[in-house]
């Protein structure tokens, strides 16, 4: 992360004639058929992409992999992100022939082994949720909140209800009401409440048979369990609405509670937050809906069944519940991630499914216990597995939570969330995961007070040590360069002292 | 098994430093009412061995589908995989890193997914293409959505009947709620009808969608597709095969507005339909309508070139309902394959991909007739994949290729199509990963 020069794009490195794959000519010299491509659709360009050998392009993206911050390279206590440790065997077993190499269109009796898997999965994630009806579908946690809001809609229109509000608390993550409003509903948010919790009051002012469904993260974005929940969705039921479980923080109460015991109708599953998918700069997610028993019909699809055939035999079948939404993408699902969710359930069981939430709360309580005192912590000095800091008190001094996130990024740390949740100023949220140690929370917690004693001009000028510090975002956004951009006068390239000869194409 | 750090000696330290007693005592947020007072009804744990050993097991249930040669196509393709796409795309710093909302912590990301829009935007002749989205069909959805917002002047979608099945009840699920109306135009002979289509193209309309080469492997009229469209006003939708880029025109060079397509043929592994890669380029005006993430060069503060995550006042983080998309999770990994793969062929490669996977394809149309088996169930040009129509129902045909080790398919009564499908058809794909000693044994084995 130290070197100062600008990488070369890839475009940059071409070399006419340069090539890394070729395709074997002599198997069409066989074909002995011409091409039927019609003139008026065949190709009158030379494509304008790089010409590379297989040498520039590893040496080119294993510059950039150095480049960035990662799980696997640094701590990483992104709040509401929930950034732990990827196993590396689930690597191994999600390449395997049967899994990597089947079709969509396969015959079902070819992947009976497959579909068994898949059918377990739903069957856990319905025990997990404790809403038994699941559909494995959505391709992302956003996708499964739209996925369910439509599921929702349908219950209601096959009882004759148009209802038009979804309503959330202030808090809420930005896809809820996106996802509502893509949904075509309109979009009521609460008032923040001084507690952090949902305010009752304000959402009684709000409920009435116009209200389709309340969206709530249960534990919330400021890291509380929403003791009132109960309460909440006895008020939304007496209304004739449905609540819905954003489940982004599930794993805080993995075997302690669950969605549909504390009065959730239908949530989604982050798989590749909750039971480790690897993030990849932010995809692929897979986002699994469990719901109750009377939605289950109305569930997009396909999903797997199991029947028992003539012989007596054990049968699974794709196929779209009676009075499915229908489908929300091609095909079946992401069943890469899904699989990756798979082992990480099937390695712990449902004891080490407990304790992996029991060593999130722990790591996350012992952070804030080491950090209370230096910074503030609106919301009390207990959370479940992420908590939110507030560095307002240090804009005296001229410092924000941008210049400690900043800063802790030459520190080796990658930071905190910050300005989220938007209802708490200069909001800096944490959430260490259970697979990080007392080691590594101490040093984090020391780095951060170091931080915090130095002084405010070096905390504006950080970092010092990444490849770039500060990029100005407004200009990207006025004056936007969105592809690849030939001028040589796009960027200067500032070599570090000593350095004096032109910029080598790798570093 | 697990992955957790705190010996009891910790675990202690940890909890005094708290000041509570055990672990429970950090739950007192949860009321007692609501407590899963068992544990979770799932199977026993498993050690990293005894899994291996059982998946070992279910894997190899089904290996009949992996080592068969696979004919199948329909929106997902076996195409080949370089080595080098496998092997940067696994590095952990790419691989477990984050969404980069800290652009110093991510430049490599950032530069690597900048570098995916500038090969997309190359390859279909667009200006500006996104940093992905989950796949194919949704992204249709997605594009119509923005072209809905864009043209601001009625919501009357025209959809090619000849655009995949899976897609159009996509866009259905996606506008179910609202008001739209999703008019679907005929197809005759395996290509849209546009003389006829044209019709149905009114000053209500926002967008007009075509897929080319269309589900059926055929070509459609791009060019009339356009040109209606654009002089009532709508917006045209592309729906094209990256994989064909290297030897036929490119959505920019009909003058499409939005382009979609499913980049999954672009190193992206079959894996029983996901994840996969959604691909979005438009025209340069319509910027600020795309959903998702776009990745924009810039200056840091000492004057160096940097990479950030531009327009996110679009994005639901900040806009919340007024987003242009809910779309949060992008397909990063993904992306990253597809860039590798495209950097790895380059302009000559993407021809000669095209050339193997088109006249393939010409070869076993070609030999399937001249064996007797049956015609091609339309009389068009095709590019790698075909309708054929077999003299026998397809179920024996399925039986006879799966017996000598051959999967074919989709078969096509398992989607309903306006205007129906020929009797006893099926969709061939032919990649170039298929050999001319493959082609030669299916065909003989669909002559027995």
């Amino acid at each position: 992360m130290e070197n100062q020069i600008a990488l070369q794009l890839l475009q940059d490195l071409s070399v006419p004639g340069r090539r890394a794959t070729a395709f074997p000519p002599e198997e069409l010299a066989e074909a002995g058929t011409s091409s039927q491509i019609p003139d008026e659709h065949r190709a009158d360009h030379t494509l304008s992409l790089p010409e590379l050998s297989e040498g520039d392009i590893v040496r080119h993206y294993v510059s950039l992999s150095q480049r960035n911050m990662s799980v696997d390279t640094h701590f990483y206590p992104l709040g509401s992100c929930t950034m732990k440790y990827n196993p590396k065997r689930h690597e191994r077993w999600a390449g395997m022939n049967g899994f990597i190499n089947a079709h969509p269109y396969a015959e079902t009796n070819d992947i009976q082994g497959l579909l068994a898997v898949l059918y377990e999965m739903q069957e856990m994630l319905g025990e997990i949720a404790g809403l038994p009806s699941v559909s494995l579908h959505p391709a992302a946690g956003a996708q499964g909140e739209f996925a369910a809001i439509l599921t929702a809609s349908a219950y209601f229109a096959s009882k004759g209800e148009d209802r038009k509000t979804v309503v959330f608390p202030a808090s809420a993550h930005g896809t809820n009401p996106a996802s509502a409003a893509m949904a075509g509903y309109k979009c009521v948010q609460l008032k923040p409440s001084s507690t952090g919790l949902v305010n009752l009051d304000d959402l009684k002012q709000h409920l009435s048979e116009e209200v389709a469904v309340f969206m709530i993260t249960n534990p919330n974005t400021i890291g509380l369990f929403e003791k009132d929940i109960q309460k909440i969705s006895e008020m939304l039921h007496d209304v004739g609405g449905l609540v819905y479980i954003d489940g982004a923080n599930m794993n805080a109460i993995l075997g302690k509670t669950r969605p549909g015991d504390f009065g959730g109708d239908m949530m989604h599953y982050n798989v590749h937050k909750t039971f480790t998918g690897p993030h990849g700069a932010g995809g692929p997610g897979a986002g699994p809906i469990a719901v109750r028993d009377f939605l289950g019909d109305y569930l997009p699809g396909p999903i797997v069944t199991r029947e028992t055939d003539a012989q007596g035999k054990t049968v699974y079948k794709l196929s779209k519940p009676p009075k499915s939404v229908g489908q929300l993408r091609s095909f079946i699902g992401n069943i890469g991630i899904l699989l990756r969710g798979y082992f990480y359930i099937r390695t712990l069981g449902g004891v080490g499914l407990r304790e992996v939430s029991e060593h999130a709360v722990l790591n996350a309580n012992y952070l804030l216990s080491q950090l209370k005192d230096v910074l503030d912590v609106p919301n009390g000095d207990r959370c479940m597995h992420e908590f939110v800091a507030s560095a307002a008190p240090l804009k005296k001094q001229g410092v924000t939570a941008m210049d400690i996130a900043k800063r802790l990024l030459d520190y080796g740390f990658h930071a905190p969330t910050v300005y989220f949740p938007l209802v708490i100023p200069e909001a800096m949220m944490m959430e260490p995961t259970e697979t990080e140690s007392k080691l590594t929370l101490d040093r984090f917690a020391d780095t951060i007070k170091a931080i915090l004693a130095e002084d405010p001009e070096t905390l504006r000028s950080a970092p010092l040590t990444t490849p770039v510090s500060r990029p100005d975002e407004v200009k990207a956004a006025r004056e936007p360069v969105l592809s690849y951009c030939p001028c040589p006068t796009a960027f200067e390239v500032e070599a570090p002292k000593g350095v004096k000869e032109t910029v080598p194409s790798y570093i | 098994m697990s992955y957790l750090f705190a010996t009891p000696e910790e675990q202690q330290q940890m909890l005094a430093a708290i000041g509570v007693e055990n672990l429970d005592d950090l739950f007192e947020q949860l009321p007692e009412d609501v407590r899963l007072n068992r544990e979770l009804d799932l199977p026993p744990a498993l050690s990293e061995i005894e899994l291996d050993r059982m998946l070992r097991k279910i894997s190899s249930d089904f290996a009949t589908h992996g080592d068969r040669v696979c004919f199948q196509g329909g929106g997902a393709y076996d195409h080949f995989i370089p080595a080098t796409v496998d092997e940067i795309c696994s590095r952990g710093e790419f691989y477990t890193a984050y969404t980069p909302y800290q652009p110093e912590a991510s430049q490599g990301t950032l530069q690597a997914f900048f570098e995916f829009q500038s090969l997309i935007t190359a390859l279909t002749g667009m200006d500006v293409a996104n940093a992905s989205l989950y796949e194919g069909a949704s992204a249709l959805a997605e594009a119509i959505i923005m072209a809905i917002r864009s043209t601001n002047r009625g919501s009357r979608v025209v959809i090619s009947g000849t655009v995949h099945p899976e897609y159009i009840e996509t866009v259905r699920t996606y506008l179910m709620r609202n008001e739209c109306e999703i008019v679907i135009a005929d197809a005759v002979d395996g290509v849209t009808d546009w003389q006829q289509a044209g019709s149905l193209i009114n000053d209500q309309t926002a967008a007009v969608v075509v897929q080319h080469p269309n589900f059926f492997g055929c070509f459609e009229d791009v060019q009339s597709v356009v040109d209606q469209a654009h002089a009532a006003g709508a917006l045209a939708i592309e729906v094209f095969d990256p994989v064909s880029l290297g030897v036929m025109k490119r959505p920019g060079d009909y003058g499409i507005d939005i382009a979609v397509a499913e980049g999954q043929s672009l190193g992206i592994p079959l894996q029983f339909g996901g994840p996969y890669l959604g691909i979005m380029a438009c025209r340069e005006k319509f910027v600020r309508k795309m959903p998702g993430r776009l990745i924009g060069q810039t200056v840091d503060r000492d004057g160096r070139r940097a990479f950030v995550l531009n327009f996110q006042t679009r994005e639901q983080h900040i806009r919340r309902d007024k987003a242009t998309s809910n779309i949060c999770t992008n397909q990063g990994l993904m992306a990253l394959r597809a860039s590798v793969y495209i950097s790895q062929l380059g302009p000559k490669g993407f021809v000669e991909l095209g050339d193997q996977c088109h006249q393939k394809a010409a070869a076993l149309a070609d030999r399937l007739t001249e064996a007797g088996v049956g015609q091609l169930a339309y009389a068009q040009p095709f590019f790698k994949e075909f309708v054929f129509q077999f003299n026998r129902p397809v179920d024996e045909v399925i039986a006879a290729a799966q017996n000598a080790g051959f999967n074919l398919g989709p078969v096509l009564d398992r989607f309903e199509f306006p205007n129906g499908v020929p009797e006893n058809s099926l969709l061939i794909a032919v990649t170039e990963k298929r050999t001319f000693d493959e082609i030669d044994r299916l065909v003989a084995a669909l002559s027995r």
